[in-house]
């Protein structure tokens, strides 16, 4: 083999140039820099550590009572500071970088310069024909000439005004944004970027070697930023209910504050499907009503019922039909003398209507999973979850409250939860006896049993009734009984199930109480799984119900319809009793507590349970959705009311909740709940609706077919015949769609991806946990360093 | 320009309507502290002194936007860490040693607390967010946990305008 090449190393003794010779290796250059450094420093920040000796002196009382061993170690320097001789070691101390961060206007230009600097390298490696010899090669290519602990103010600022130059402009504005500096000195390194952007921004051009597309897409952004916050400003129709959030917001809490915004999503998410559902749906079925008109009249009870006036409406599926509109070769065959002014536009209905539910559905899930992904993001944290004490004295405080009475109930609550927290760090010190741990298992047990058993009880007796009702609806038809009595009655099942989904979260906030769980956020996640448990078995029974159509319209010719009309009655009796509850719950209940009781105790807002009221509606919704197109519309209605009376409800009758709801958890709780259970089983409803179900005869778009996907199929064949060059398209969707092994492939891919997730997070906590020790060690290492640089101050006196 | 009315409404005598020739104002922390977003916050004198280029709380124009900048929903996250432990910093030394400590848990909880309980809590915390053993809390203990609770900063950090 080649012999290793000859390396020599040349270091410098040289100590007065020992910025360019700034090697780790060089121990001798690196004390005597120190040294300067210190001089340096002591000089500069002399008026400073004045003022710090005064402080220190004045904080003095306070240190001098640590009595735990662990302070021992600080102990010795900590006595030995209060006497004036050991100046020079506070003058150093006080000058230690992690003492000058956001003090000194110098330490914090130069804190921003490294990490500066640091970004410029990472973003554009040196090349390797500039390698000269020293040990540390990679130290060697970068711009060390210019030591910023040296410079003068003026120049310091110049010269990170010339780093953030040769950042790209996302970078630069980012770190111009968090620099700690006062508005006035931002301005300066603002004009000073200006001024120099001319002659250098070549410069950092060729020195960068970019990639134009990375520059223009952050150009790009910046501008549509710059555009967003513009249009903020100027239209506050951009923000709606800005103000009265902002009133919410300082009266309660950010907790509150996330049902609203909540609430606000879930409008924008129906707005969405609504404008898509209309434009390619709604209008072009509008302009091109079917040849039979409506017969029956308006009168107000269609608004409870949804049937009447509206069964033949826009509303319901049975109105749309399952021609082509504007077909030319149909108007030709009706034979019209009248030329046509402009060729016309045939428009497959079917396929619109279906295509339009399917990608209306598709966008609705890719916006919940980026809004999920979102915040997820924001609310996960790698690493452990101790520290509760911590967080709860800093991060308990919401800034944004600003009412007196609000203020000072979230002084009491941080109170209690600060005891709490305490009692239970006592209690984990002496644990819990065998038997009591054995009851409190045997209490646990108890109360998810009897709610479980609740939740099948209530299953079993829905399943009952709506066969009873059934039967009675029969005999109602037989007898040819009065419309209203008819409709009436169909009014009851969803009446039942609104009046059970009320009721039995009361029920299950009585078990809480009589459960008494340790923490209070297990108690709330315990309600709402148990809520959610009982919502989704309703809702599963009542959709094996509509499909399979042995109870609920099993005589109707046209059964989409009524299954639209059963989803649009849940809907109203669902508006109907949060009305009611509210009423009832919260302001009759002050009002109770205010006269009768004399208790100044008003009730709380519940946010566990109007989400999940939140999201039960919009599960309803989106069910409907392929049965009922307008649908998405009733559901905007209701939350716009639902808003305004929820808002003034709370702000009369509520007040804030006691218990601890982070708020950023919060949201991400939210969205996995809508999207999870409620997104994905509506989606596997309409999916098997889609693919296995038949559809009426007599009505509606996909009328004589065997399923709704076979339309699909039937115009694939069309394509086919009518130009043989797209055989792809049929191979596509023979292949892929039809085929089962793409989709088992596909989700293998999405289990490696979430494993592969999942190993990066482990490997993370890992890095924490090492890091963690890195840093005891440092400082173990900086007290040692201290000792020593006090004992040799004290040698230099004595010898002095 | 919304800010420039508020601080303006503050002391209308004082307070010039044109600033393009930079006028040399500064606000009392008396006037200041009197805002409706301050008035009931238990922080609201150190909110001021930390954001005063003097230190004593009297805040400029540019201060005052300062503030509010920094806690709105549009500061990046390292920047509200800064004001915030600069906020909970009472003696100024760039640490949050133990008085400081006892100083926060008091105006948090409005004195409600025993002094039992106050040593017990301002232990516990410096034992659990203290990572290189000096004590206190540096910035960098401080950023580490609150980066454990990140709705703090992007939710409860601000002020609504």
């Amino acid at each position: 083999m080649s012999q290793p090449p000859p390396f020599t190393l040349h270091v410098s003794e040289d100590t007065e140039s020992d910025n360019q010779e700034l090697s780790p290796d060089n121990e001798g250059a690196l004390h005597t820099s120190f040294r300067q450094l210190i001089q340096e420093q002591s000089s500069l920040a002399e008026a400073g550590t004045e003022l710090e000796l005064q402080e220190r002196g004045r904080g003095h009382p306070a240190h001098l009572a640590p009595p735990d061993a662990s302070a021992s170690a600080w102990l010795e320097p900590g006595q030995g500071e209060q006497h004036p001789g050991d100046s020079t070691t506070l003058r150093i101390l006080a000058s230690m970088p992690s003492r000058t961060i956001g003090r000194s206007r110098g330490a914090i230009i130069s804190q921003y310069y490294n990490r500066t600097a640091r970004l410029r390298r990472r973003s554009s490696r040196p090349s390797l024909q500039q390698l000269s010899r020293a040990a540390r090669p990679s130290l060697r290519q970068y711009d060390l000439e210019t030591d910023p602990a040296r410079a003068t103010l003026e120049d310091k600022r110049s010269l990170l005004a010339k780093e953030l130059l040769s950042l790209s402009p996302s970078q630069r504005s980012h770190m111009l944004l968090s620099v700690p500096l006062s508005l006035a000195e931002k301005r300066a390194l603002r004009r000073e970027l200006n001024e120099q952007r001319s002659p250098l921004g070549l410069r950092a051009h060729h020195a960068a070697a970019p990639s134009p597309c990375g520059w223009s897409k952050d150009y790009i952004a910046l501008g549509c930023r710059h555009l967003w916050y513009r249009l903020l400003a100027l239209l506050p129709a951009a923000q709606p209910w800005h103000y009265a959030l902002k009133q919410i917001g300082g009266r309660f809490g950010s907790s509150v504050l996330s049902y609203f915004l909540f609430l606000k999503t879930l409008l924008m998410f129906n707005v969405f499907s609504f404008l898509i559902l209309l434009v390619f749906v709604v209008a072009l079925q509008a302009a091109y009503p079917p040849a039979k008109a409506n017969q029956q009249s308006f009168t107000g009870f269609e608004l409870l019922t949804g049937a009447g006036y509206f069964t033949h409406s826009l509303l319901y599926y049975g109105y749309y039909g399952n021609i082509t509109l504007n077909d030319p070769s149909a108007s030709s065959l009706s034979g019209s003398v009248a030329a046509p002014a402009a060729p016309p536009l045939p428009y497959n209905m079917p396929l619109a209507y279906l295509f339009t539910v399917g990608v209306s559905f598709f966008a609705t899930c890719i916006l919940l999973v980026y809004s999920m992904y979102h915040s997820f993001g924001e609310s996960y944290r790698v690493g452990s979850s101790a520290g509760d004490l911590a967080i709860k004295v800093f991060c308990a405080w919401d800034f944004k409250v600003i009412q007196r009475r609000s203020v000072k109930l979230q002084c009491e609550n941080i109170c209690t939860q600060l005891k709490e927290l305490l009692a239970e760090r006592r209690s984990r010190s002496c644990p819990l006896s065998l038997c009591q741990r054995l009851g409190r298992v045997a209490v646990l047990l108890l109360a998810w049993v009897l709610s479980l058993s609740t939740v099948l009880g209530c299953v079993v007796a829905v399943h009952y009734f709506s066969e009873h009702m059934h039967a009675v609806q029969q005999e109602h038809r037989a007898l040819a009984g009065s419309s209203w009595q008819r409709e009436g009655i169909l009014l009851v099942l969803p009446l039942t199930v609104s009046l059970l989904n009320t009721l039995m979260p009361h029920l299950y906030n009585l078990l809480a109480t009589w459960e008494r769980q340790d923490s209070p956020e297990v108690e709330v996640y315990m309600a709402i799984c148990r809520n959610l448990l009982l919502k989704m078995v309703v809702l599963g029974l009542l959709c094996y119900q509509w499909l399979s159509r042995r109870v609920i319209c099993s005589d109707e010719e046209c059964w989409e319809t009524c299954v639209g009309q059963d989803l649009y009655r849940f809907m109203v009796m669902d508006f109907v009793f949060t009305l009611l509850d509210t009423i009832f719950g919260e302001l009759v209940w002050r009002l109770i507590s205010e006269k009768r009781l004399k208790s100044k105790q008003r009730p709380e807002f519940d946010i566990a349970r109007n989400v999940l009221e939140l999201i039960y509606g919009q599960t309803l919704t989106w069910l409907g959705v392929l049965f009922a197109p307008l649908l998405p519309a009733v559901q905007v209605l209701k939350l716009l009311l639902l808003f305004y009376i929820k808002k003034t409800s709370l702000m009369q009758n509520c007040q804030a909740p006691s218990k601890p709801w982070q708020a950023s958890r919060m949201r991400t709780v939210f969205i996995t709940l809508l999207c999870f259970p409620s997104f994905l089983g509506a989606a596997v409803f309409i999916s098997y609706t889609i693919w296995s179900v038949k559809p009426s005869e007599t009505c509606g778009p996909f009328q004589g077919l065997e399923t709704i996907y076979k339309s699909v199929n039937v115009w694939a064949k069309l394509l086919e015949k009518s130009s043989p060059n797209i055989t792809w398209l049929t191979w596509l969707h023979q292949y892929l769609v039809e085929n089962t092994f793409f989709l088992f492939f596909l989700s293998g891919v999405l289990l490696a991806v979430t494993y592969f997730n999942i190993q990066v997070v482990r490997g993370q906590q890992r890095i924490i946990c090492l890091l963690k020790e890195q840093i005891a060690n440092e400082g173990e290492d900086k007290i040692f360093l201290i000792h020593k640089l006090h004992s040799i101050c004290k040698q230099k006196e004595r010898c002095a | 320009m919304e800010l420039h009315g508020r601080y303006h409404e503050m002391a209308p005598n004082v307070v010039p309507m044109d600033y393009t020739k930079d006028p040399d104002v500064k606000l009392p922390m008396q006037l200041i502290i009197n805002m409706p977003e301050l008035k009931e916050n238990p922080f609201k004198e150190r909110i001021v002194e930390s954001f005063s280029e003097d230190g004593e709380g009297s805040l400029s124009f540019n201060d005052f936007v300062d503030m509010f900048s920094v806690l709105s929903e549009m500061a990046p996250r390292e920047l509200k860490a800064i004001y915030a432990f600069k906020i909970y910093d009472f003696n100024t030394d760039n640490f949050i040693c133990k008085a400081d400590l006892e100083k926060t848990l008091n105006k948090l909880t409005r004195e409600e607390l025993t002094a039992e309980e106050i040593t017990l809590v301002c232990e516990k915390v410096i034992e659990e967010a203290d990572m290189d053993g000096d004590g206190k809390l540096g910035f960098a203990d401080f950023e580490n946990m609150i980066s454990k609770a990140p709705d703090f900063l992007s939710f409860s950090f601000m002020f609504h305008i």
